[in-house]
């Protein structure tokens, strides 16, 4: 008599979904990794030096996970979380002291925190193994420009719970776009964009107030950072990430010793 | 204060506990491994001798006797470390103490000289728990992964440096790096993609463990009236803010951070050395290998550890077991380039513009004032590049051409402007180089 397993296996519904047995031969293990969507990210073979642990530490591997987790919790926060003054902080509240299972909160802001970490760890590796020389120059780039946008991530996150610690970091994190250069309401070189005697950079137009949308950190800037913490960043991760693990495959799989 | 030492004891020892009882856990595991698959059982039996010693402590700790570093101890490490010479003492001291791992690496690179480094630094950690001001900064939910980011910087730096200076002794004997002998080629179903479930699953179970056992904070409703004291960036920028201890906002906030981000980028396209390229070393890439350090390690980290553990209200710096008095008041006596200029060595008074000046004689008076520090700086980003690529940049400025060599160049010389400023400020009192607070450009 068949196991349950393999009535399970050999069933129509289980072989529309999974187009191949599970691998055990070489064949198969090759097949796999083609026919797979999931899988076909990778190669079908690899040099054994490549997925060492002791080489790329998985960092980037598991920067990945992490923000896989991040937007998986992101989404269930967001099925709780109002960004208005009147809510913010309330239903943060609410999700710490009556929401079942309420470790929500701490898995998103913990896995946010140790994505942080783990992209520059990732970054280090990088580094250490000289992989950002030719042909990976670029994929270098491409990295710099996620690193930016993780800690850009993290910081839009800081201000939605909306208690102390959020409106202050925030503030003295953006206090500085104050001072941009030509920009900023008190930047060098301020008076340059000057019309006609008006002076055309104020606290009111300056790179200052379009980053919050006011003049203080208030309901303007909760939206905004809002709307670039769940969408907009986000978005502009996975097109990069695309290109990064694209660019991983088409430099040559990782870097190696020649 | 009676109650609250007695409600402090209670909490410190439950941290405690377990703490040296996970310490003395993975010594026994390290026992096992430094006797069984290194063969070195001398180490192993240490090892035994250790993980017994934290089982002591741990019994301490449990019945509500913690251990911790005796009281002159900790006095001694806060005058040290306190106000502006605390500055001084720890951005020299990391310093030092990163140059000599650099010179040391084959030395504490051997598993066992590591291991028990690791356990010195934990055991330290252990003992300085005892300290309320301490353990209120560490402990905060927030500032865990900073704690964590140090440990495993620590161990990732040790396991790339073990690989390099491997690799770098296989290069003297003319033999290829590690890396090239897992050369053959392997099917990625199973080995990667079972890795990768494993990693998965580590993760996730490491994530659950620090989500059940650590709250997320959640202060009271943001109120703009209370402004709290320090009021800190997200820890992360923390290496920022400290800078703008030195420099303006438009510098630390604005031009600096792109600066890092550019020079980061421009890393593959000024490196030309082609050696070092998909393996572990340092010998071959001295020179990448020590700036790299030098900006992450020193300026981005280190600075970071600063800014969270040791910045206290009003961004005073406060020993490690000092408690932050929000009444701490430090002289602030800095001076401008151009104030020592026109008052200590000319004898004159400063020139300052009027109001009722045209725009000329404006430019004019602001030029003649700030001239000094005009020159210095016009020196310094302009002057030293050619100077250095005929001197000891000589070969580097042949082989990278004029653009590539000015670009690092230029790059280096503000990542070291930083480190110059810090010690302008604490030995001379400098300000700023430049001061025009007329169109807020300070330097
Ligand atoms: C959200 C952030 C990032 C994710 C999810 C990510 C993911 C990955 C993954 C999965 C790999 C395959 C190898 C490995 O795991 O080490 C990789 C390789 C690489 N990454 Fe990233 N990365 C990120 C950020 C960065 C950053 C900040 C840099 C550098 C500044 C960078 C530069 C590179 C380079 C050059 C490679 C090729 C390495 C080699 O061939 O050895 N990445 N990345």
């Amino acid at each position: 008599m068949p196991s349950l397993g393999e009535t399970i296996r050999n069933s129509q519904v289980w072989k529309s979904i999974f187009r191949h047995p599970m691998p055990v031969d070489r064949r198969n293990r090759i097949v796999v990794m083609l026919t797979n969507f999931f899988l076909h990210l990778h190669p079908v073979s690899i040099k054994k030096q490549g997925i060492a642990l002791s080489y790329t530490w998985c960092m980037g591997g598991v920067t990945f996970f992490l923000f896989l987790v991040e937007t998986i919790t992101g989404v269930l926060l967001m099925f709780y979380y109002r960004p208005t003054l009147q809510w913010a902080f309330h239903d943060i509240q609410e999700l710490r002291d009556t929401v079942s299972l309420g470790i929500l909160r701490e898995l998103h802001r913990w896995g946010g925190h140790a994505m942080v970490i783990t992209v520059w760890l990732h970054m280090y590796r990088v580094f250490l193994t000289g992989s950002y020389k030719p042909p990976r120059e670029f994929n270098w780039v491409v990295g710099v420009f996620l690193l930016l946008l993780t800690l850009l991530l993290s910081f839009t996150g800081y201000l939605l719970p909306w208690d102390q610690l959020a409106i202050w970091a925030i503030t003295v994190g953006s206090n500085m776009a104050r001072a941009t250069p030509v920009l900023g309401n008190e930047g060098p070189g301020q008076q340059i964009l000057n019309v006609g005697g008006i002076d055309m950079i104020t606290n009111a137009s300056d790179a200052r107030f379009g980053l919050l949308g006011a003049r203080i950190v208030g309901e303007e800037t909760l939206n905004r950072f809002y709307v670039l913490h769940c969408v907009f960043i986000p978005l502009v991760v996975s097109l990069l990430l695309a290109i990064h693990f694209w660019r991983v495959r088409k430099d040559g799989g990782i870097s190696g010793p020649l | 204060m009676h109650v609250d030492h007695v409600l402090f004891m209670q909490q410190v020892s439950a941290f405690l506990g377990p703490y040296y009882l996970t310490l003395a856990l993975l010594n026994a595991i390290a026992a096992a491994v430094l006797t069984y698959q290194l063969k070195n059982a001398r180490a192993g039996l240490i090892s035994v001798g250790v993980s017994f010693f934290f089982v002591i402590l741990s019994a301490f700790a449990w019945n509500g006797l913690p251990p911790g570093l005796p009281q002159s101890v900790r006095d001694m490490a806060n005058v040290a470390l306190t106000g502006n010479r605390g500055a001084v003492i720890y951005t020299l001291g990391t310093t030092a103490l990163l140059i000599a791992l650099f010179f040391t690496r084959k030395y504490w690179v051997r598993p066992a000289v590591a291991w028990g480094a690791l356990n010195a630094a934990l055991l330290l950690m252990g003992l300085s728990m005892i300290s309320p001001a301490f353990f209120n900064i560490v402990s905060k939910a927030d500032n865990v992964p900073i704690v964590s980011l140090v440990f495993l910087l620590g161990f990732f730096t040790w396991l790339a440096t073990s690989k390099a200076v491997a690799n770098d002794e296989r290069a003297k004997q003319g033999l290829p790096p590690l890396e090239k002998l897992d050369d053959e080629k392997i099917l990625v179903w199973p080995d990667l993609v079972y890795t990768e479930l494993i990693c998965m699953v580590v993760v996730t179970v490491v994530l659950l463990v620090w989500a059940i056992g650590l709250k997320a904070p959640l202060e009271f409703c943001a109120e703009r009236a209370k402004t709290p004291n320090p009021s800190k960036a997200p820890w992360y920028f923390l290496g920022l803010q400290e800078m703008l201890v030195y420099y303006d906002p438009w510098m630390a906030g604005v031009v600096l951070p792109s600066l890092v981000l550019f020079g980061l980028m421009a890393i593959p396209y000024i490196d030309f050395n082609k050696k070092g390229c998909g393996y572990y070393t340092i010998a071959q890439r001295k020179f990448a290998y020590c700036m790299f350090q030098i900006g992450f390690l020193e300026l981005w980290v280190t600075l970071i550890v600063l800014g969270t553990f040791l910045r206290g209200p009003n961004w005073n710096f406060f020993g490690p077991f000092e408690d932050w008095d929000t009444h701490k008041v430090l002289a602030l006596n800095n001076v401008n380039l151009s104030d020592y200029f026109w008052i200590d060595v000319l004898g004159a008074s400063v020139p300052r513009v009027t109001s009722d000046m045209t725009g000329g004689d404006a430019v004019i008076t602001v030029l003649k004032r700030e001239g000094l520090g005009i020159v210095l700086l016009l020196i310094y980003f302009i002057g030293l590049p050619p100077v250095l690529a005929s001197t000891v940049f000589r070969k580097m400025f042949v082989r990278m051409g004029f653009i590539r060599y000015m670009v690092m160049c230029n790059l280096l010389l503000f990542m070291t402007a930083l480190p110059l400023k810090m010690v302008l400020r604490w030995t001379v009192n400098l300000k700023y180089i430049i001061y025009i607070p007329e169109i807020f450009l300070n330097f």
